[in-house]
């Protein structure tokens, strides 16, 4: 009997359902957060290979977030469409203009900067080396002199992750009020 | 194959309450292990508790009860405890039992937790002397004067007791969590592994273990994988496998290299592009590996699917088995309730013929590698009064064709699973720990090996 492969609805990469799947991987990254923190309670430690699973079902769900994303803005750009609601917390017209033709990095990188302000330094997951904090990490490092294309979609990751924590945050009392960020999850074992 | 089985009676030694269904969590089994012979198969349990079982021999008297497992010792063999550098408690629960080869009358075990392994013996006594000159049969002291004649002490047949000591304990040698204890074929050494190290350890020497494997990155937010499972070859004392979260296994010569980071055979299968979805890492980490008896294959269990590999090929395994790929378009929810990160073992049968896995719904699933049947079948008080043959299960996905009998995906319980089973070294006896519950099948029909 052939093997059927259903895949998830939402895990398939068309722009029609962008939408679709940037929830779904953002609530994935939040069940994810949530996870990652009840563990540190858990009796007999920090689990590391459970952690680094969840690690990566993070790492994958805000590339595909990402993915979603850009096609939906591509395909939005051609039919003239206004920006989806992240609009609101990204940049001014400047950001849209740069998704077409190269843009210089620190340009972007200072504009990244002072958008995010203080508080989203812990959550940001790349960004221009002498803004970072000592211990921010990624699962990957990346240089800082990629094409605008790739900083926006950083910058974006920036945001989302960040509010995401917040979200996670606003609901759960216990946690405090400071993140912890994803590798030093890790780290800390 | 399997579908002529017998069930002997579900042996419950572990407190299960039958008005209620409540289980206490420190009676859940979390290893199963047969010895080399069959004879004996131990339990470890979440409580820290190790429970041996002895096969009784069969007798012309009473042909029902031939061979039978009945309980044979019980014991406490680790506790909980705490780590005050890290704040951390230590479980008890026993990760993996590993009986050494019988070189003696007494047998020999070793049973591992989180951080420390211990070496148990257990022997028998079933004489014990009597006739003291200067203590009485209770043992206090005689009054001198009393004694008017010597005699030589005599050893009297009593009651047979079973002893279980604690012979070595290895401890303080892993950072991590071990997840894989493994004697080797030189029956002098074993490996020990955790998530990022293996320790080969001397059975008579535990002050001093050697590292074998390192996996750490020097910068931990740089790991990108852990090690799973690890296992020695049966025959060939220098070489070893160990499987990864990526989906990898890698054979190691220790006869190439003090440590053996870098591997003599990296098997791994390329990933399917089109088969991606978010949880594409999880599933495809490796939760058990097995050589086989013969030592020419492998068996791994991912969390999908079970698969032989072949030592000769490394580019990808010599055959594939779903186990229940009906959950593929569920691993949101699965996701979700923790289920995914399940780690099932897989088990060879005594020939190499046949493999078993467990599965969800206390289904456990066997594949015949010449025949390429399989079946399905159910380890549960209901299905499984003693001397009842066990019907093999279907499970239909949802909207599907439904014969009566049939399961749907949506109707299973993922609270029962089976993650660990074992199968006797020689006949088709099968040992299958469902939560709290043990259950032995005999396949009285084919008791041969073919």
């Amino acid at each position: 009997m052939p093997e059927v492969i259903a895949l998830l609805p939402g895990t398939t990469f068309k722009t029609s359902s962008g939408m679709e799947v940037s929830v779904e991987a953002k609530r994935i990254m939040v069940v994810a957060l949530g996870k990652l923190y009840s563990s540190r309670a858990q009796r007999g430690g920090l689990r590391l290979h459970r952690s680094l699973l969840l690690t990566l079902v993070m790492k994958s769900a805000r590339d595909i977030y990402h993915a979603a994303q850009t096609s939906t803005e591509n395909m939005e750009e051609e039919q003239g469409e206004p920006r989806p609601s992240e609009a609101e917390v990204t940049t001014d017209s400047s950001g849209s203009q740069e998704l077409q033709g190269p843009a210089s990095p620190p340009h972007l990188a200072a504009e990244w900067e002072e958008q995010s302000g203080g508080k989203n330094e812990e959550n940001i997951s790349s960004g221009p080396p002498q803004h970072t904090r000592k211990r921010r990490g990624r699962a990957t490092a990346e240089p800082d002199f990629l094409p605008c294309k790739k900083a926006k979609l950083e910058y974006g990751t920036a945001v989302i992750v960040s509010s995401v924590l917040v979200d996670y945050t606003n609901c759960s009392s216990e946690l405090g009020s400071s993140p912890i960020p994803l590798q030093t999850v890790i780290a800390a074992c | 194959m399997g579908e002529d089985t017998d069930a002997t009676p579900t042996l419950n030694h572990h407190g299960f309450l039958p008005d209620h269904n409540y289980v206490t969590e420190a009676d859940i089994i979390s290893t199963v292990e047969f010895n080399h012979t069959g004879e004996l198969l131990a339990t470890g349990d979440k409580g820290g508790r190790v429970v041996i079982f002895q096969r009784e021999p069969e007798s012309k008297n009473e042909p029902f009860s031939q061979g039978e497992y009945n309980v044979y010792s019980t014991f406490q063999s680790h506790e909980p405890e705490f780590d005050y550098l890290k704040s951390l408690e230590i479980e008890e629960k026993i990760n993996k039992i590993r009986w050494l080869p019988q070189q003696n009358a007494a047998h020999f075990l070793l049973s591992t937790n989180d951080k420390t392994i211990k070496l148990w013996k257990v022997s028998e006594r079933d004489k014990r002397p009597e006739g003291y000159n200067l203590k009485d049969e209770e043992g206090r002291i005689k009054d001198v004067s009393t004694v008017t004649s010597l005699q030589v002490p005599v050893l009297k047949p009593m009651d047979l007791m079973v002893e279980v000591s604690p012979r070595r304990v290895f401890a303080n040698a892993h950072t991590y969590h071990i997840n894989s204890i493994s004697v080797n074929s030189d029956y002098e050494t074993y490996m020990s592994a955790d998530d990022l190290r293996i320790n080969l350890w001397h059975l008579d020497i535990t002050d001093r273990s050697f590292n074998i494997v390192d996996i750490k990155p020097a910068n931990m937010e740089d790991l990108t994988e852990v090690i799973t499972a690890a296992e020695f070859h049966p025959h060939h004392c220098n070489l070893f496998v160990y499987s990864s979260s990526k989906g990898t296994l890698r054979l190691c010569d220790m006869r190439e290299a003090a440590l053996c980071d870098k591997h003599s055979k990296l098997f791994e299968e390329p990933e399917d592009p089109s088969a991606r979805s978010f949880f594409s890492e999880i599933i495809s980490s490796v939760s058990d590996v097995k050589f086989s008896h013969s030592g020419r294959y492998l068996l791994t269990r991912d969390y999908l699917t079970a698969k032989v590999w072949d030592l000769n090929m490394e580019s990808k395994p010599l055959e594939t088995y779903q186990v229940h790929d009906y959950l593929r378009s569920k691993l949101c929810s699965l996701y979700e309730n923790d289920c995914i990160f399940d780690k099932f073992e897989c088990a060879w049968n005594g020939s190499d013929s046949v493999i078993m896995t467990g599965a969800y719904n206390n289904f456990f699933r066997m594949f015949d590698r010449n025949t390429k049947r399989d079946v399905t079948l159910e380890a549960s008080r209901e299905s499984s009064k003693p001397r009842a043959v066990l019907k093999p299960r279907r499970v239909c996905a949802a909207g599907g064709k439904r014969r009566k009998d049939d399961i749907s995906v949506d109707s299973l319980d993922f609270t029962k699973k089976i993650l660990h089973t074992a199968w006797h070294p020689n006949e088709n006896i099968i040992a299958i720990a469902a939560t709290n519950n043990l259950y032995i099948f005999q396949d009285k029909l084919n008791s041969e090996m073919h």
